[in-house]
């Protein structure tokens, strides 16, 4: 008796796995092996070489010839016979700090603007009037255009002998001399910020569009009705209620920015003002030929993305099992 | 009463200057690829010139017709083969529980937002490995890093919106998860396809960081590399009209694009809430 | 044709259990309808059976042979969901045909039976439409002649006529009740939340709640003789009176049970007395409100010719032989009244 039915179990066990379920999972993982496999190549493998040639001294033209050196390419000090400790590395290297406190100051300034513009556009928007379509449309454009046309574009206005920006700004009397604007160091970040702000406004207002349009129109209706402020409906109703959806946006517009690159590359090129954690990375691997030390930055960059991406994922948890559907 | 016309102006005012601020740079743009020689160092507002010579010059220029070319081949192809990968993998991402599903689309994600820097150098590596550096094949292998993860994304958003009980009414008919794909799914999602085909193929032509890096001569670039390299007769000189000019030429097929599937644009643009 | 047996079927979500250890024998050829309020699991058994979802533990045979490890398409049935689920990009021939193309049948066998099942249907004049082009009610049929082309043993429909409107679905029940006796050689599976469905439709009923049968019969034995209250709660149209304390307690029962058809104005030997405090005419019927003291007013259906008023005191009395009387367990009593009260601990303990 007690062998059969020990014998039993794990048969009624085996049996209980549908093979419809079976079916899909064999299937499931056919689809998705190419996907990975591919990704992997393209992603996995060079961000683990990258990470792994920061400890190495290669070099450009000799790409296999580089010897595991540690932590040299980050820090590393040598202690003088006079006592005097002297770092060395990206960690105690002047350019590469500036390159970050560049990155950081574009990155917030740029994306704090953006928001804030980028919210009032979706509220003019979210209105009913003639023509909707077209200014939607219309605001599609900068979002349409290549970052380096875009660059080039916003440097013949913001030339400094004949672009139409210093012409108007002298017509209104708000400049008496042209502007360097792109050249001059105190006002390079500023034509960058101008040129992402107009670029990528709209993406932002596409996004908290969204997020407005998901919103009821009865509760307007209803506030209107209490005869409550609109400045007051704005703060009280409108904003937390879009605020998940603008924290998205945020996030996603702060990974981009961090990792800014052609813009910068093209409109203001080899400003000490404006090079960034990117430029500053591609310059050392490709153009001067300090490859490991390029990787080693690059390889910073990608953990303060990482972070980045981490909270991302923390605050975007909810929709990501997005498990809508069975 | 003249309060409420008041404001009404203000907001057409409003509008109005939104529309001015998106648009005037490539206003601005198109009238001076119209000018040549010393025209261009008068500032106009208004177009006052006519001069077709910056788009023949453009036009006649091989290397830049052939970057033109580089380009569409270019993100053609990443694209065609990211979405080929991309719709099965969707279809198993969005349709069947598996353990460490949610883990996979997270990693997904966190690709698509990699600093394309990060992988420069193991990149590089792998190009001259494989001996495409300098050819358009090195920048479809590395487009693939921002264009698959994307599509993939989208694609799930779009394939767990379709109805599950048309997916079970094939089941029971008897199609196979292929055939569930191919015949049931693929037909009713191809705008969703075609949505984030044009997104991934407006950021392979608009990527510049790769494309920079893995070319030399000047019959490999693609388009944005190609304008911002673009140089007068001296190294002083920016040949601004002809920038322009070329500019215009590879901007105007992007926004009619854009124009045209502007509604399905913003649809893919929130689901995958992912630049393009 | 198939005779389908559960043995023991069990069906868990992660540690929900949906479906408890179900015992069930479908007759060949017999048109079985589940019924249940939501989340009694009845389209969660009719999945199981479909092979939509997998069988946690027990058997599922149709004529002896096990299913439990079939896909849907190798168990030869047929299913009509609730959203019609038809093929958006398809037209209407070719979503009937589709599974027959799976099926690899020849082009000629595909066009006859597509054909065929049209004309039945009376939908033979829309091949060539899409599914957006068609009514609710057309798209239905397509539905219906979809599951009737591959020629099952075993016809499965979930809810199909719920997201159809009122006169609709009546129209469509017929219909259906049609395509039963045409097809003599397919066994039917129907479920529904709707027990006017479920007793103009059946030859037999299920009863589930919560993951569990409650009772299996004929509409007419669910009607006469509920086998718990909750089943004779749950069918019949309006709802049967349900009287507890003081009245029940007269009966020697925990809850006695009386239909509002089996309730007659008798002043002369009323059982019940109270004040009518809400009518509703109905035409053909008149259903009034009593005020007996009671929980929930007590529920009379006269007919159009006795004329009540609100406020008028009225008496009535039950039907003595349609009294339903039940233990604290919610099990009908079945000893005659008057019976000594050891009977009900019988009952309980049994």
């Amino acid at each position: 008796m007690d062998t059969s039915l020990s014998l039993s179990k794990p048969n009624t066990k085996l049996k209980s796995v549908s093979s419809l379920r079976q079916q899909k999972l064999r299937a499931a993982m056919w689809f998705l092996a190419p996907m990975v496999t591919v990704l992997f190549c393209v992603a996995g493998w060079p961000l683990l070489r990258s990470i792994y040639f920061s400890f190495t001294d290669t070099s450009l033209t000799d790409l296999y010839g580089g010897q595991w050196v540690g932590f040299k390419n980050y820090l590393t000090w040598t202690t003088l016979s006079s006592g005097r400790t002297i770092f060395s590395g990206t960690l105690a290297d002047p350019t590469w700090w500036n390159a970050v406190w560049n990155t950081i100051k574009f990155s917030v300034v740029s994306v704090s603007i953006e928001t804030i513009l980028g919210l009032m556009v979706a509220l003019v928007l979210n209105q009913e009037f003639k023509g909707r379509g077209l200014v939607r449309a219309a605001i599609l454009i900068p979002w349409a255009i290549p970052t380096i046309v875009s660059a080039k574009m916003w440097g013949w206005m913001l030339n400094d002998q004949f672009g139409i920006i210093n012409h108007m700004l002298m017509a209104l009397g708000l400049i008496d001399s042209n502007v360097a604007w792109t050249s001059n160091i105190d006002t390079a970040m500023f034509s960058v910020l101008v040129v992402d702000v107009w670029k990528t406004t709209p993406f932002m207002a596409l996004l908290c569009l969204a997020g407005l349009q998901m919103i009821p129109r009865d509760i307007y209706e209803a506030a209107k009705i209490d005869g409550i402020h609109p400045v007051r409906v704005f703060f009280h109703v409108t904003l937390p209620l879009v605020r998940p959806a603008l924290m998205v946006a945020v996030i996603f517009r702060m990974l981009d920015a961090l990792r800014v690159f052609d813009l910068i590359y093209i409109l203001t090129p080899n400003s000490k003002a404006t090079k960034t954690m990117s430029v500053v990375s591609r310059e050392n691997l490709i153009e001067f030929d300090k490859f490991a030390y390029g990787s080693a930055q690059s390889t910073l960059l990608f953990a303060i993305i990482a972070i980045f991406v981490c909270l991302y994922i923390w605050l975007g948890k909810l929709n990501l099992n997005g498990d809508t559907q069975r | 009463m003249i309060k409420r016309q008041l404001n009404s102006v203000a907001f057409y005012l409003l509008v109005i200057s939104i529309v001015v601020v998106a648009v005037f740079p490539f206003y601005y743009s198109v009238i001076t690829s119209f000018k040549t020689g010393t025209d261009l160092f008068s500032v106009d507002y208004f177009p006052k010139h006519f001069d077709l010579r910056n788009y023949r010059d453009v036009l006649n220029n091989d290397n830049f017709l052939r970057s033109i070319l580089n380009s569409v081949f270019i993100a053609s192809t990443t694209v065609v083969c990211a979405l080929f990968l991309a719709v099965t993998a969707s279809y198993a991402l969005a349709r069947v529980r598996f353990k460490g599903r949610g883990l996979l689309l997270m990693t997904i994600l966190a690709v698509s937002m990699f600093p394309q820097i990060a992988v420069l150098a193991g990149l590089f590596e792998m190009v001259r490995f494989l001996g495409i550096y300098n050819s358009p094949w090195a920048m479809i292998l590395s487009y693939t890093i921002f264009t698959l993860p994307f599509t993939v994304w989208v694609l799930t958003t779009f394939m767990r919106d379709l109805p599950v009980e048309i997916e079970e009414a094939a089941i029971v008919d008897g199609a196979t998860p292929w055939v569930i794909i191919t015949q049931v799914f693929l037909p009713l999602l191809w705008p969703a396809l075609v949505t984030t085909g044009l997104l991934a193929f407006i950021g392979a032509w608009n990527e510049f960081l790769f494309a920079l890096t893995f070319t030399a001569s000047e019959t490999m670039r693609t388009v944005p590399v190609a304008i911002a390299m673009l140089s007068g007769a001296s190294d002083h000189e920016i040949p601004w009209g002809t920038i322009m000019a070329a500019s215009v030429v590879v901007t105007v097929p992007l926004i009619i694009l854009v124009l045209i599937f502007q509604r399905k644009i913003v649809a893919g643009l929130t689901a995958g809430g992912v630049k393009g | 044709m198939a005779q389908i047996q559960l043995a023991n079927i069990s069906k868990h979500f992660g540690k929900t259990e949906v479906i408890r250890e179900v015992n069930l024998n479908i007759k060949a050829g017999e048109l079985m309808v589940f019924v249940g309020p939501s989340g009694s699991g009845k389209s969660t058994l009719l999945r199981l059976i479909c092979g939509l979802e997998e069988i946690s533990s027990g058997e599922l045979t149709f004529d002896g042979e096990s299913m439990n490890n079939k896909v849907p398409s190798e168990r030869g049935i047929s299913m009509v969901f609730q959203s019609y689920a038809l093929y958006p990009h398809m037209d209407v021939y070719k979503n009937m045909a589709f599974g027959l193309k799976l099926a690899k049948s020849s082009p000629e066998d595909i066009r006859e039976r597509v054909m065929n099942a049209a004309k039945m249907l009376q939908i033979d004049h829309l091949l060539d439409r899409l599914p957006k082009q068609l009514s609710g009610g057309q798209r239905q049929r397509v539905a219906i002649g979809r599951a009737i082309v591959r020629n099952p043993r075993v016809f499965l429909f979930d809810e199909p006529l719920s997201n159809l409107d009122a006169s609709l679905r009546v129209a469509t029940r017929l219909e259906i009740a049609k395509i039963h006796h045409e097809m003599k050689s397919a066994t039917m599976i129907y479920v529904t939340h709707d027990q006017v469905e479920a007793m103009t439709l059946a030859d037999r009923i299920c009863v589930l709640n919560n993951g569990e049968v409650e009772q299996v019969g004929t509409p007419e034995e669910l009607y006469h003789s509920p086998n718990s209250l909750f089943v004779a709660k749950f069918i019949g149209s309006p709802a049967m009176n349900l009287l507890e304390g003081d009245f029940a307690k007269d009966y020697q029962c925990q809850t006695l049970g009386i239909r509002p058809e089996h309730l007659v104005i008798d002043p002369n030997e009323a059982t019940w007395q109270g004040a009518v405090i809400h009518t509703e005419n109905l035409g053909s019927d008149l259903y009034i409100y009593l005020d007996i003291g009671s929980d929930s007013p007590l529920l009379v259906r006269l007919s159009d010719q006795q004329k009540v008023s609100k406020g008028e005191i009225v008496g009535v009395r039950p039907k003595w032989d349609h009294l339903h009387r039940f233990d604290q367990h919610g099990k009908p009593i079945s000893a005659p009244i008057g019976a000594e009260p050891s009977t009900v601990l019988e009952t309980q303990s049994a």
